[in-house]
């Protein structure tokens, strides 16, 4: 499924992106053929060129970076900002208010990252979250006994792949699963790209207050979850801070690895060689779990960085104050670094897929998530026989209006 | 062979003790790297090799010793 391209030597201009108008630079392609690859301009920027000159939906001009090096690099790089209140966005972003940021690591440069993230990281080690498997295991067999008490067809969203990391995620803050409904709907609004911007930032108004008033509780009476034990925890945490870090783990908690949950689904249905080499062996459901993680990269517009000073790269000058968009999904299939990088291949070895990102901020929760897919992977096509989908693979509604791709929905059906 | 962390780097990722559990470990204090051991054992080298090219930070490093039974030198690894 790769974009035919153009001969080396092409005797046309460097390609531009389809949509340039005249005078205008490119924007980011964000057009696919296949919904299980990233827009095939991308690839076709990617071979043309190290760094691209593009336009922002805002109007202000920026760079393009789509090769898995120099992604590496730039977020690896202490000169670039994770800022998330001046950056431009290479789709619509409603940057953070300022009044947002506390406890928003993931905004933040050293130190006052470091601060946060080394406050928080002894809670989401690689042996505590694997200690978790019991407890998701339960959580997975649960949700398989009630879809098969309820039979086939079932929508996976609602019934599988969005309550299993949300439940997780709750009880590991300490957030009362009871409320999902209304925090389920602020996450979703805020995600979008199309919801009215009163909309988006009223969704994201709610969360805070909600998560306010869950740490004023969680003060007059600290549980044993994570929120509760960094209240009882000797740190300096203010109440803002406390409440930017319940929104940012509640949201990231459950919408990554729910959208990875059913778009890997997706993706196993319609590859069964595939599907038959990860229920082949019994080690395969980590490596499965790896290449899912780069085939399909769900942060599917990439990520941001704000130049703190002009820097050089491939020739160009980045100028301080300029966005630079670092492209994900291009650089997860850039064949200069994976063979056949766009074959699914779940037998592969372990790979530097940049989808939980790379340097300080590379994601918190990315072990959690490894053993979430991991258990509920598995369970779900040993607790389905003959699972498949109830409509044509054409026909599910993905995630191109939301910033984390995925699906909207999951028809399946299975054997009884 | 020897591992060498700079804590200072390390923000606890965990890609080392995913790749490397019998090698590496995170403090309970505030996540980051632990060695368990300075110098691993034969059969572990690939995967502390694996962990030096996982880690998001360029936190660990491997000094390689001259007198070595087996020479690890430019093993060949698939960086895939």
């Amino acid at each position: 499924m790769r974009a035919p391209l153009p001969p080396a030597s092409a005797p046309t201009p460097p390609a531009a992106p389809a949509r340039s108008a005249p005078g205008h630079l490119p924007a980011l392609p964000l057009r696919r053929d296949d919904p299980l690859d990233p827009p095939p301009e991308l690839a076709l920027i990617r071979q043309e060129t190290p760094i691209s000159r593009m336009t922002f939906p805002d109007g202000e001009e920026g760079w393009l970076l789509t090769r898995h090096e120099d992604v590496r690099a730039i977020l690896a790089d202490g000169r670039f900002s994770a800022d998330r209140i001046t950056a431009s966005s290479p789709v619509r972003r409603i940057n953070f208010r300022p009044e947002e940021r506390p406890g928003l690591m993931l905004t933040m440069d050293p130190p006052e990252h470091t601060r946060l993230r080394r406050l928080l990281t002894p809670y989401f080690t690689t042996r505590r979250m694997q200690a978790l498997a019991p407890r998701v295991e339960r959580i997975v067999a649960e949700h398989l006994d009630a879809l098969r008490a309820a039979g086939p067809p079932a929508d996976l969203v609602p019934a599988f792949t969005l309550p299993i990391p949300s439940l997780v995620i709750c009880e590991l803050l300490g957030v009362p699963y009871a409320d999902r409904a209304r925090f389920h709907a602020w996450s979703a609004a805020s995600l979008s790209l199309t919801a009215p911007e009163a909309e988006v930032l009223a969704a994201r108004d709610a969360l805070k207050s909600y998560m306010r008033e869950l740490v004023d509780a969680k003060r007059r009476d600290p549980d044993d979850a994570l929120l509760g034990t960094l209240i009882r925890a000797d740190n300096d945490l203010t109440d803002a801070e406390l409440g930017g870090i319940g929104r940012l783990l509640l949201i990231a908690g459950h919408e990554t690895t729910a959208n990875m949950l059913a778009l890997g689904t997706l993706t196993f249905l319609t590859h069964p060689d595939q599907l038959a080499a990860f229920r082949g062996a019994p080690d395969a459901a980590d490596r499965a779990v790896e290449e899912l993680l780069r085939y399909l990269t769900i942060i599917q517009f990439g990520t941001t960085r704000l130049a703190l000073e002009d820097v050089e790269v491939h020739g160009r000058r980045v100028r301080r104050g300029e966005t630079v968009v670092l492209s994900l999904p291009a650089a997860n299939r850039d064949p200069a670094h994976f063979d056949r990088p766009d074959e699914l291949d779940v037998t592969r070895p372990p790979s530097q897929h940049v989808s939980f990102g790379h340097g300080i901020h590379q994601c918190l929760g990315q072990q959690l998530a490894r053993v979430e897919m991991r258990i509920a992977f598995t369970g779900l096509f040993d607790g389905l026989p003959g699972l498949r989908l109830a409509v044509p693979a054409d026909e599910v509604p993905m995630r191109d209006d939301m910033a984390i791709y995925g699906v909207h929905r999951l028809p399946v059906a299975w054997e009884e | 062979m020897r591992v060498v962390a700079d804590h200072d780097l390390c923000l606890g990722a965990g890609q080392c003790v995913l790749h490397a559990p019998e090698v590496f470990d995170q403090s309970d204090e505030d996540g980051t790297v632990v060695l368990l051991t300075e110098t691993p054992p034969g059969e572990q080298v690939e995967k502390v090799r694996v962990a030096v090219r996982m880690c998001p930070n360029a936190v660990l490093s491997l000094e390689e010793e001259k007198e070595e039974d087996a020479p690890v030198v430019g093993s060949s690894s698939s960086s895939g």
